[in-house]
């Protein structure tokens, strides 16, 4: 089944065209990835994707579902969800607090709940907790459960965003340069973790990444976007020994 | 239950409670005097004040500078309704609170709702202008009594009885508040505070919570108002200038954002401070504005802060969350 599928999917900045009716289709439990010189679009691609922008051109959907034009919060609960480039976590807030958090809009209960406890509060929070602890695990977390999400350290802080991101529980899950900043050992255990969310979740994913390795390692099809628009788009393989592609990269 | 126990605002409530019932005592044997009984009468609003401030300020992170005005309309709507209903005092204040939070979450619904798009110092100076904007209307509203204002809101009989009234008003809006910001409406206001884009991306509705927690922090301010007009039995524009709204931020300020406890003790000892300072005369403003640099520099000084944190015990102000994770696999 196809997953995600764009269709001429643009949009300008004034006269800037940012990108560039971009086509791609991701079937499900795919991990593709998403490469291309500083610049190209990637990141913008993510923003239209999660609804922070509003294409000017094209559409999008999820499993068949038309999303264009949707704000960030119901594409959210249609089941995409996202990490950052920077890392944004709640950095005020502890660890397992980012990750109930982000199971706002799955478990409920009515606000009067929130100032009366009623019991639906302790058994929804006894769920969330559960759920969060679940996530937690999955991804080593669980121990620090407790800190300020601030205080952890940077790879950690990087699984946190993903645990967030899935406990919103998505269908896509976009991963913007999940190994930016770190070093070759935490690198190696991303793609662990990443390889492992796939095969726990059967996660379908699209990322980001500038890191040649991880991506030749994890990603199955990749498209290369350069000034905005599509420069090479099939099997990994074959796209990194594409011509255009290391022109991009590397220069003439 | 045991959970329930352990919790912070339960322990908390049983120190009010004490302190309730110590103060009170003390008033029956007349060891306060009267100016200090009415001080004590009106840190009770103030710390509901500064409590509903709280939530904007602490937990959405937002500046407000117009909570004046909703303490105001909440002021004026229950003073009206004690005034002009003639029901028994008990039932009278109860009911003047509901409406005094109502009107105040009203006025908090349509000012928050048009202003959405604005964020931090712009969104501040706007509710500055709102905040003045509900104080000259109730100006020039005839059957509010313009700038004589409201006369003859009951009062709930002895010292000793308001001091009830209103420490019960207190603890009820504590415990309603705590238990606010930790729940899961809580924890999203708390999230857009700490990265908006985030927590747009998991599915927080930013607008919806910004009103929402406007409206919720609106309702207690115009309680806050009601249980002031009840204390000092007429409700008058002048009471309810800029200068309330900046105290109120001060309070807020000084007792740490989004930390309750701090709220009310800063609120106490803000209120306070001027009664305090009555001997000095006329170096009064001047150790007052003394006062509040030093505790400034005193709560935010990094270097102060460490030798505070080594001589006061750390159960008493640590966070629940740890600070510091070694890095590492551990």
């Amino acid at each position: 089944m196809v997953m995600l599928k764009t269709v001429d999917l643009g949009i300008s900045f004034g006269g800037l065209n940012a990108v560039n009716s971009f086509n791609i289709e991701v079937e499900e439990g795919q991990l593709y990835g998403l490469i291309g010189p500083n610049g190209a679009g990637k990141t913008t691609v993510f923003n239209l994707l999660t609804g922070v922008y509003k294409p000017t051109t094209g559409r999008f959907s999820l499993a068949g579902e038309d999303l264009t034009g949707k704000s960030p919060t119901e594409i959210c609960n249609h089941g995409i969800a996202r990490t950052f480039q920077n890392i944004r976590l709640f950095k005020n807030m502890s660890v397992i607090d980012n990750v109930k958090v982000a199971l706002h809009t799955r478990m409920k209960y009515p606000l009067a709940s929130s100032f009366f406890r009623f019991p639906n509060y302790f058994s929804t929070e006894k769920r969330m907790n559960d759920e969060a602890l679940r996530l937690l695990e999955v991804f080593d977390l669980d121990k620090h459960k407790d800190y300020n999400a601030a205080s952890l350290p940077y790879g950690k802080q990087r699984k946190l965003e993903i645990a967030r991101a899935m406990a919103t529980n998505p269908k896509l899950l976009l991963l913007d340069e999940p190994a930016a900043g770190m070093n070759p050992n935490e690198t190696a255990e991303l793609m662990e973790t990443i390889r492992f969310v796939r095969g726990e979740f059967n996660m379908t994913i699209l990322l980001i990444e500038h890191d040649m390795r991880l991506v030749a390692g994890i990603c199955e099809k990749l498209t290369v976007l350069n000034f905005g628009t599509e420069l090479a788009s099939g099997e990994t393989t074959e796209v990194l020994k594409d011509p255009q592609v290391i022109t991009a990269y590397l220069g003439e | 239950m045991k959970k329930l126990l352990k919790s912070k605002s339960l322990i908390f409530t049983a120190v009010l409670i004490i302190a309730y019932i110590l103060i009170s005592v003390l008033i029956d044997q007349g060891k306060f005097t009267r100016s200090q009984q009415a001080i004590m009468l009106r840190m009770c609003s103030n710390i509901i004040l500064a409590m509903s401030l709280n939530l904007v300020v602490g937990s959405l992170g937002e500046l407000s500078l117009g909570h004046a005005g909703f303490f105001c309309a909440g002021a004026y709507a229950g003073g009206y309704f004690a005034v002009h209903a003639g029901l028994p005092l008990t039932v009278s204040f109860i009911i003047a609170l509901i409406i005094g939070g109502i009107v105040g979450a009203i006025f908090g619904f349509f000012i928050s709702s048009s202003i959405l798009r604005l964020r931090g110092d712009y969104l501040a100076i706007v509710t500055l202008a709102y905040g003045e904007l509900i104080r000259s209307f109730a100006k020039i509203i005839p059957a509010l009594g313009g700038t004589r204002g409201l006369i003859g809101v009951p009062s709930l009989g002895s010292r000793g009885d308001q001091w009830m009234y209103m420490f019960a008003v207190v603890i009820i809006t504590f415990v309603l508040i705590s238990n606010f910001t930790r729940s899961r409406h809580g924890r999203a206001i708390n999230s857009i505070r700490d990265n908006a884009i985030a927590a747009q991306s998991i599915g927080i509705n930013i607008n919806r919570y910004k009103v929402m927690t406007f409206t919720i922090s609106a309702f207690f301010a115009g309680m806050a108002g009601v249980v002031f007009a009840f204390f000092k039995g007429n409700v008058e524009p002048a009471d309810f200038t800029y200068n309330l709204s900046i105290e109120a931020l001060l309070m807020v300020v000084f007792g740490g954002m989004g930390n309750l406890v701090g709220s009310i003790i800063a609120a106490a000892g803000i209120t306070a401070l001027p009664e305090i300072l009555r001997d000095a005369a006329e170096y009064r403003l001047l150790i007052y504005a003394i006062s509040l640099i030093l505790l400034m520099i005193f709560t935010s000084n990094p270097k102060l802060v460490e030798l505070r944190k080594r001589f006061v015990p750390k159960t008493l102000f640590a966070s629940r969350r740890k600070e510091g994770v070694t890095n590492g696999n551990a």
